[in-house]
C-alpha cells in the first residue's frame, strides 16, 4: 500500500505517523513545499519574540524522526493530480503514484483588494520566512500596522507588542476576534490592548497603502491616515484547494469530505485546514482551521486510509485559545449560544474576567472565557461528552466558575450524584 | 504493569497535603496554586475530590501539541511536558477534556502531572489514602476514566 | 527561615498599604503568629487605649510553619486589644487563609487607624488594594463571601471577614474565614468592624519556601505525622468524633458546666454528643454529621461538616440552611447546649451555623444566653425586655431566636451582644456572670478540674481553655495523668501548659497536635524550617517570654491581680453531683504559688529579674 500525503503541517504529519503505526509495511510519503522541516505555524509568534529558535517551531524534534519511521519527507510542490492514473505531478518535473492520497495542504493568507497591498514590505505572518522578515523589522519604536484582528492577527499582536514596536491594529468588523469571541469578550480584548498602548480601530478598513520613503502611509475608511514602517496583513486565510481545480474532486469553501474524511474519490482523503470537516456542535461541514482539529482529522484520515472500520468522525469541537498581550481567552463550541438554550455569565470588566456558558437543555454546548486559564479544558470535555449536568446546570448558571466541580459531580460518585452513580 | 494514581474522593478530608507535596516536588516551594493535583471542594455536599491527569490513553494534550513538547514516559506511561520545548501556546489546555493541563503564567509554560517519574509525591503525602499509586488495571481506576470511555471515541 | 520576612502595613485612616521587613530580631525571640504579633502590638499601641478606637491596631499573623507541609501548618491568628476584656486578645483560626497570606508573601498584616468608609482589603500577592465595601457592608459573612467570590471569579480567593454582629457592636464578634473557621474569641471581629474593615480577601501564588534545612524538615515533619497517625486521639478519635468526642467524657467526670454553671452534669449530654451526631435521623435517614474535614495541611481533620434536619422548625422553607456547613465542635455544643439546658441537636447546629454566618463566638454567645436565662428565671429580665421571648432554660426556641437577634443586632440581640458581664451588670446581677476578665467560660467546670480554675483565672485573654489546657493532663492523662480534684502541683502544671501553648500558637501549628506531640516533636520541625536554634527548651523559654509580654500588656492596660479570679459560684457553690460532688475550685490555694513559680510579685507583677531573664 502506497500512501501519499500532500502537506507537511500537523494534519499531514499526524496522518503519516498514524499510518506508520497502523500499517508497518506500507509506504508513506509526505510532500511539502516549504524548504524547512515540518513546522508549526502556531509556534511562529514565539519565534518572533525569540522565545524559541526556528527549530523550536518544528513539529518533530528528532533529526531522524521521519527517517526512523520510514516516512519519506520530500520538499516539492504538487502541481497536478491525475485521479485515473492515481498519480501526482511535481513541480520539479517528476511524478508520483499513490494508492491512497491525503490532501492536507492547509490554507494560505488572503489579501484584501486594496491599492498598494502588493507593495514590498507588507507581510503576512504565515510562513517561517514571513516570521523572519517581520522579526527583522519589528524593532522597538518601529511603527507597525497590523491589518486584521482575528485569531491569527491577535496571536501575532502579542509578539509585535512584546517587540516594543509602536502598534496600530485595524479590524473591519465591529470587534476583535469576531469569529471566536462575542461582543463582550471582543470588547474586553480591545480595551485590554488599548490599555497596553496599542491603538485599535474596529469597524475600520484600510482603503489604501502608499509607499513613502522606506515606509508607508496607510489610509483608513475613517478618513484618517497612519504612518507605518511595517505592515502585517492578517485579514484571513483560505484553503489551498487550487490543486483540485478541474480534477472532479468536490470542493466548496474547502474540500468536501464525508465522516470518514473521504472525498468523492474513494482513494482521496482530506484533512486539516483544507478540509471542510464535520463540526461537532452543528453537524455541519465547515473549515475550522485550528490545530486540534487538524490533528484529529489527520488521525481519522489515516485510520480510514488504512481501511480500519468504524473510524467515523463525530465532528470536531471548534475551539481556540488566545493570549493577547497576557490576557488569555478561549472559546468552545457554540459559544454564541444555541436557539432556545440557557446561559450563565460572570463579568468583571475592571479585572478583565469573563466566563460565559451556553447550554442546550442541561448539556453544555458552548463557552467563552477570558482571564481564566485553570481547568478550561473541561469545558471541551463537557461539550464533547454531552454530559447531562442535571442539577449542576442551575449551579453553573449561578456560578460558572464551578466547571470542574460540575464535571466531577456529574461524572463521579461525588456530592449530590453520589447516590445515583 | 504500569501503575496509575487512584483517587478516592470519599476518603479525602481536603487538607491539601497533596497540593503542597506536588508543588514542592515540581517547584521547590509549597505552592498549591502550582500543584498538578487539585482538591475540589463541594461545600454544600460536604465533600472533597482530589483530581489530576489520569494519563489517558487518548492523550489529547499530546496530540494537540504543535511542537511535540508532550511525550510519553516509557517507564511510567505518563504524558510529560518537556519544559524546554513547550512554547506556551496553551492549545493542550483547551484540548484536555479533563481540564488537567494548566498554564503557568509565571513560567510561560504548561504544567501537568507526570507521576513524579514513578514516585508520586501526592500519594506519599496523602494522610488518608485517598490518593494511592496502584496497578493501572485496578478496578477503581475505571470510574475515573469512565468519562473518556463513555462518549469520546478513541482515535488510537 | 520559613518566614517570608515581609509585613504588610495597612493604614486604614489614610487608605494606604506598604510593605516593610519583618523585625527578625523579634522573630527569633517571639517566633511568629501569637508571640511575634503580640510583640508588635505591645510596641505599637498604648495598652490603655480604647479597644474600639482608631488607636487600637489589629494584626493578622501567620507562623513560620504556616503554609508548609508540617501537619496542621495552616494556622493564623488575629491579635489586637479586646473590647470584651480590655486585655490583649489573640484568636487562632485554621481554614485556608493563613496559608494564603503566606503564599501572598507576607508573615503578617497590621491594620491601623480607622477607615473613613467601609472597605475590604484585596491582597493578590504583593498587590494590596483597599476597596470600597458598599456592596458587602451590612451583609453576613456568608453573603460577603459569595459576593466577593462572584465579583472576582476566583473560587480560590480566601476570605476572612466580619458579619452583621460585629457591625452592630456585638462585643464577642469573631473574624470568620473560609465560611466556617473563626478567630472566635475576645471580640477580635468587633475591633475589625470598628475600623470599618469588612473583610480581607487573599490570593497568594508565590509559594512558601525558605526552608532552612529541607531534608531535616521532611524527616521531622514525617515523623510528626506518623506520631499523630498512631495516637488514639489525633489518629482516630478527633477524626471520627471531632472535639465532640469529649461531650460524654467530660459529662461523666462531672466537669460539664450546665445551666449557667449552676450544675456540673447535663442530663441531655448524650443527645448533643459526637455520638449523637452520627445517628441517622427519622426525617431523611441522614446523620447530622456528613463528614470530617481538614484545615489546610492538617492530617488530623477534626472539623465537623453537618446538616440540620430538613424538617427542623428552624429551617422550614429555608433551603439556604439545608446544605452542609461547619458543624458542632465541643465548645459550641456545650455553650449552646448544656449551658442553656437545650438538648435539641438541630437547634444547636442551627445556632452554630448562625454564629458562623454572622461572625460571633458561640462560647460567649451561649454563655451570655445562659446568664440571661438565669436572670429571666429570677425575674430580673422579663418578656418586656426580650420583646416577648420566653428565655427559659432548656428552650430551643429561646436559643435559636436569641441567635437570630444577635446576628442582626435587633431588639434584645443588642443586650445579648454585650456579653455576660455587661448584661448581668445591666440587669443588676453581676454575680451571675460566669466570666473571667469579662470573657465567658469554656466547657470545663473548674470545680471538677482544679487546674483549669487556675488556668482560667490567670489566662491573659480571660476565661479560656486554649491558654493552658490542663484538662489534657488532669482528665485525659496527656502527657502525664494528674488528679483533677487535687490542687497539688497545679501551679507548675498550669505554667508549663501556658508556656508550651504560647510557643505552639506562635509556630503556625494547631494546638490539637499536642494530644499527640510534645515540644520535643515540634521543636525539630521548627528548627529545620527556621533560623535560630529551636529546641524544646528554647521554645518553652519563648513561650514564657510571650506569656510575660502579654501579662505586662494587660497590667499596662490597667488590669491587676484582682482580675485573676473566678466567679463566686465556682469558688463557693459546691458541685452537686458527679465525682466532684462537694468540691469548689480552690483557686486561693494555687494562685500565690503560681505567681511565685512565674517569678512574679505577690501582686502578680513580673519582677524585673524575670523580665530580664526572659529579655521581654
Amino acid at each position: 500500500m502506497k500512501h501519499v500525503i500532500v502537506g507537511a503541517g500537523p494534519a499531514g504529519v499526524v496522518a503519516a505517523e498514524s499510518l506508520r503505526r497502523l500499517q508497518a509495511g506500507a509506504s508513506v510519503t509526505i510532500v511539502g513545499d516549504e524548504p524547512e522541516p515540518p513546522y508549526s505555524r502556531m509556534a511562529l509568534p514565539y519565534m518572533l519574540i525569540n522565545q524559541v529558535g526556528e527549530s523550536g517551531t518544528y513539529l518533530r524534534k528528532g533529526a531522524t524522526h521521519f527517517s526512523d519511521l520510514a516516512i519519506d519527507v520530500r520538499q516539492d510542490r504538487v502541481v497536478g493530480l491525475d485521479r485515473k492514473q492515481q498519480q501526482l505531478t511535481l513541480a520539479d518535473g517528476g511524478s508520483m503514484t499513490y494508492d491512497r492520497l491525503l490532501i492536507a495542504t492547509g490554507s494560505q493568507p488572503t489579501s484584501p483588494p486594496i491599492p498598494g497591498i502588493d507593495l514590498p514590505g507588507i507581510y503576512s505572518c504565515w510562513t517561517l520566512e514571513d516570521g523572519r522578515n517581520i522579526a527583522a523589522r519589528a524593532k522597538p519604536g518601529a511603527k507597525v500596522l497590523l491589518m486584521g484582528a482575528g485569531f491569527i492577527g491577535c496571536i501575532i499582536l502579542e509578539a509585535l507588542a512584546k517587540s516594543g514596536a509602536d502598534l496600530t491594529v485595524v479590524e473591519m468588523e465591529d470587534r476583535m476576534v469576531p469569529r471566536m469571541m462575542n461582543d463582550t469578550a471582543g470588547g474586553l480584548i480591545k480595551s485590554w490592548c488599548e490599555k497596553q498602548g496599542v491603538a485599535v480601530h474596529t469597524s475600520t478598513k484600510v482603503t489604501g497603502i502608499e509607499q513613502v520613503g522606506d515606509g508607508f502611509t496607510v489610509t483608513l475608511s475613517t478618513g484618517d491616515s497612519v504612518a507605518a514602517d511595517l505592515i502585517v496583513s492578517a485579514t484571513g486565510v483560505r484553503p489551498n484547494i487550487d490543486l483540485l481545480d478541474g480534477t472532479g474532486v468536490e470542493t466548496d469553501h474547502g474540500i468536501l469530505v464525508n465522516r470518514n474524511m473521504q472525498t468523492n474519490d474513494p482513494n482521496i482523503f482530506a484533512a486539516g485546514d483544507v478540509a471542510q470537516g464535520r463540526d461537532f456542535s452543528t453537524g455541519e461541514y465547515t473549515v475550522q482551521a485550528i490545530q486540534p482539529t487538524a490533528t484529529e482529522h489527520g488521525q481519522l484520515a489515516a485510520r480510514n486510509m488504512a481501511g480500519l472500520a468504524g473510524a467515523v468522525h463525530r465532528g470536531s469541537v471548534n475551539m481556540n485559545v488566545l493570549d493577547t498581550i497576557g490576557l488569555i481567552s478561549s472559546s468552545f463550541g457554540l459559544w454564541m449560544g444555541a436557539d432556545g438554550g440557557d446561559s450563565g455569565e460572570l463579568l468583571n470588566r475592571d479585572r478583565y474576567r469573563y466566563l460565559n456558558l451556553q447550554f442546550n437543555d442541561d448539556i453544555l454546548v458552548g463557552a467563552t472565557s477570558l482571564g481564566l486559564t485553570e481547568h478550561v479544558g473541561v469545558l471541551r470535555g463537557l461539550i464533547q461528552t454531552k454530559t447531562r449536568l442535571g442539577a449542576w446546570k442551575d449551579r453553573l448558571i449561578e456560578d460558572p466558575t464551578r466547571i470542574m466541580e460540575a464535571y466531577l459531580g456529574s461524572t463521579q460518585a461525588i456530592g449530590f450524584n453520589a447516590a445515583v452513580l | 504493569m504500569l501503575k496509575a494514581l487512584q483517587l478516592e474522593p470519599e476518603k479525602c478530608t481536603g487538607c491539601l497535603q497533596c497540593e503542597m507535596a506536588c508543588s514542592y516536588e515540581n517547584e521547590g516551594v509549597f505552592n498549591p496554586s502550582k500543584s498538578r493535583i487539585k482538591v475540589f471542594t463541594f461545600h454544600e455536599e460536604g465533600r472533597f475530590a482530589p483530581y489530576t491527569c489520569s494519563q489517558c490513553a487518548e492523550a489529547w494534550c499530546m496530540h494537540a501539541c504543535p511542537v511535540e513538547a508532550i511525550v510519553i514516559n516509557a517507564d511510567t506511561g505518563s504524558k510529560d511536558v518537556l519544559e524546554d520545548v513547550c512554547v506556551g501556546c496553551k492549545v493542550c489546555t483547551i484540548a484536555c477534556p479533563f481540564g488537567t493541563v494548566n498554564y503557568n503564567a509565571d513560567s510561560g509554560k504548561v504544567i501537568k502531572c507526570d507521576l513524579c517519574g514513578g514516585e508520586p509525591a501526592c500519594a506519599e503525602a496523602c494522610p488518608t489514602a485517598a490518593i494511592t499509586y496502584v496497578d493501572a488495571d485496578h478496578t477503581g481506576l475505571e470510574r475515573m476514566r469512565a468519562h473518556a470511555a463513555q462518549t469520546i471515541p478513541r482515535d488510537q | 527561615m520559613a518566614w517570608t520576612r515581609n509585613v504588610l502595613r495597612v493604614n486604614l485612616t489614610q487608605g494606604s498599604c506598604s510593605t516593610e521587613p519583618l523585625n527578625m530580631e523579634w522573630a527569633e525571640k517571639y517566633l511568629g503568629q501569637r508571640g511575634l504579633a503580640s510583640k508588635y502590638l505591645a510596641e505599637e499601641i498604648d495598652p490603655a487605649c480604647d479597644a474600639l478606637s482608631p488607636d487600637n491596631k489589629l494584626i493578622m499573623a501567620t507562623g513560620p510553619l504556616t503554609g508548609t507541609m508540617a501537619a496542621t501548618g495552616g494556622r493564623y491568628s488575629v491579635i489586637t486589644k479586646s473590647p470584651l476584656t480590655g486585655a490583649i486578645a489573640c484568636s487562632n483560626s485554621g481554614g485556608f487563609i493563613g496559608n494564603e497570606i503566606k503564599n501572598a508573601g507576607f508573615d503578617m498584616i497590621i491594620f491601623e487607624g480607622k477607615s473613613p468608609k467601609p472597605v475590604y482589603l484585596l491582597l493578590e500577592n504583593e498587590v494590596a488594594t483597599l476597596c470600597p465595601a458598599d456592596e458587602v457592608w451590612g451583609k453576613s459573612v456568608w453573603e460577603t463571601d459569595e459576593i466577593l467570590h462572584t465579583k472576582y471569579q476566583d473560587p480560590l480567593l480566601r476570605i476572612a471577614g466580619v458579619g452583621r454582629a460585629a457591625e452592630q457592636g456585638c462585643l464577642y464578634a469573631s473574624v470568620v474565614n473560609d465560611l466556617h473557621r473563626a478567630a472566635g474569641r475576645s471580640g477580635v471581629g468587633t475591633v475589625m468592624a470598628s475600623k470599618n474593615l469588612k473583610a480581607v480577601a487573599v490570593r497568594g501564588t508565590k509559594g512558601v519556601g525558605n526552608i532552612r534545612d529541607p531534608k531535616a524538615f521532611f524527616k521531622a515533619t514525617n515523623e510528626g505525622k506518623r506520631a499523630l497517625a498512631e495516637n488514639a486521639m489525633t489518629g482516630e478519635g478527633l477524626g471520627a468524633l471531632g472535639t465532640q468526642a469529649l461531650m460524654n467524657v467530660i459529662n461523666e467526670v462531672g466537669a460539664m458546666p450546665t445551666r449557667n454553671m449552676r450544675e456540673v452534669q447535663f442530663e441531655g449530654a448524650s443527645k448533643i454528643s459526637g455520638e449523637a451526631m452520627l445517628e441517622p435521623r427519622e426525617s431523611d435517614g441522614k446523620a447530622n454529621l456528613t463528614t470530617n474535614a481538614a484545615c489546610f495541611g492538617c492530617t488530623i481533620a477534626c472539623g465537623r461538616i453537618s446538616t440540620i434536619d430538613p424538617q427542623h422548625y428552624t429551617i422550614v422553607n429555608r433551603p439556604e440552611y439545608m446544605g452542609n456547613s461547619g458543624g458542632l465542635e465541643y465548645e459550641a455544643a456545650w455553650a449552646l447546649g448544656s449551658d442553656t439546658g437545650v438538648d435539641d441537636l438541630d437547634a444547636l447546629t442551627y445556632a452554630n451555623f448562625l454564629c458562623n454566618e454572622d461572625g460571633y463566638d458561640p462560647i460567649s454567645f451561649g454563655a451570655t444566653v445562659a446568664a440571661a436565662m438565669e436572670m429571666f428565671e429570677l425575674g430580673a429580665i422579663t418578656t418586656k425586655d426580650t420583646g416577648g421571648l420566653e428565655l427559659k432554660f432548656g428552650s430551643a426556641e429561646a436559643l435559636t431566636k436569641s441567635a437570630e437577634l444577635v446576628s442582626t443586632g435587633e431588639g434584645f440581640g443588642k443586650d445579648l451582644g454585650l456579653g455576660s458581664k455587661r448584661l448581668c451588670e445591666k440587669y443588676g446581677h453581676p454575680e451571675l456572670s460566669m466570666t473571667v476578665k469579662g470573657q465567658e467560660f469554656p466547657a470545663y467546670d473548674p470545680r471538677g478540674v482544679q487546674g483549669m480554675g487556675l488556668a482560667y483565672a490567670t489566662s491573659n485573654r480571660g476565661a479560656c481553655h486554649l491558654r493552658g489546657y490542663t484538662v489534657s493532663s488532669e482528665l485525659l492523662g496527656v502527657p502525664v495523668k494528674t488528679d483533677p480534684l487535687s490542687t497539688e502541683g497545679k501551679p507548675d502544671l498550669v505554667k508549663a501548659f501556658q508556656d508550651a501553648t504560647a510557643a505552639v500558637d506562635s509556630s503556625g501549628l494547631c494546638v490539637f497536635t499536642t494530644f499527640g506531640w510534645t515540644l520535643e516533636d515540634i521543636a525539630p520541625q521548627v528548627d529545620a524550617a527556621c533560623e535560630g536554634n529551636w529546641t524544646a527548651e528554647s521554645m518553652v523559654e519563648a513561650g514564657e517570654r510571650i506569656w510575660n509580654l502579654e501579662r505586662k500588656f494587660n497590667l499596662d492596660a490597667g488590669l491587676t491581680a484582682a482580675d485573676d479570679t473566678l466567679p463566686e459560684r465556682l469558688l463557693k457553690d459546691a458541685a452537686k453531683t458527679g465525682p466532684a460532688k462537694g468540691k469548689v475550685n480552690e483557686l486561693g490555694k494555687m494562685l500565690p504559688q503560681y505567681y511565685e513559680v512565674r517569678g512574679w510579685t505577690p501582686e502578680g507583677v513580673p519582677t524585673d529579674a524575670t523580665l530580664e531573664r526572659l529579655s521581654v
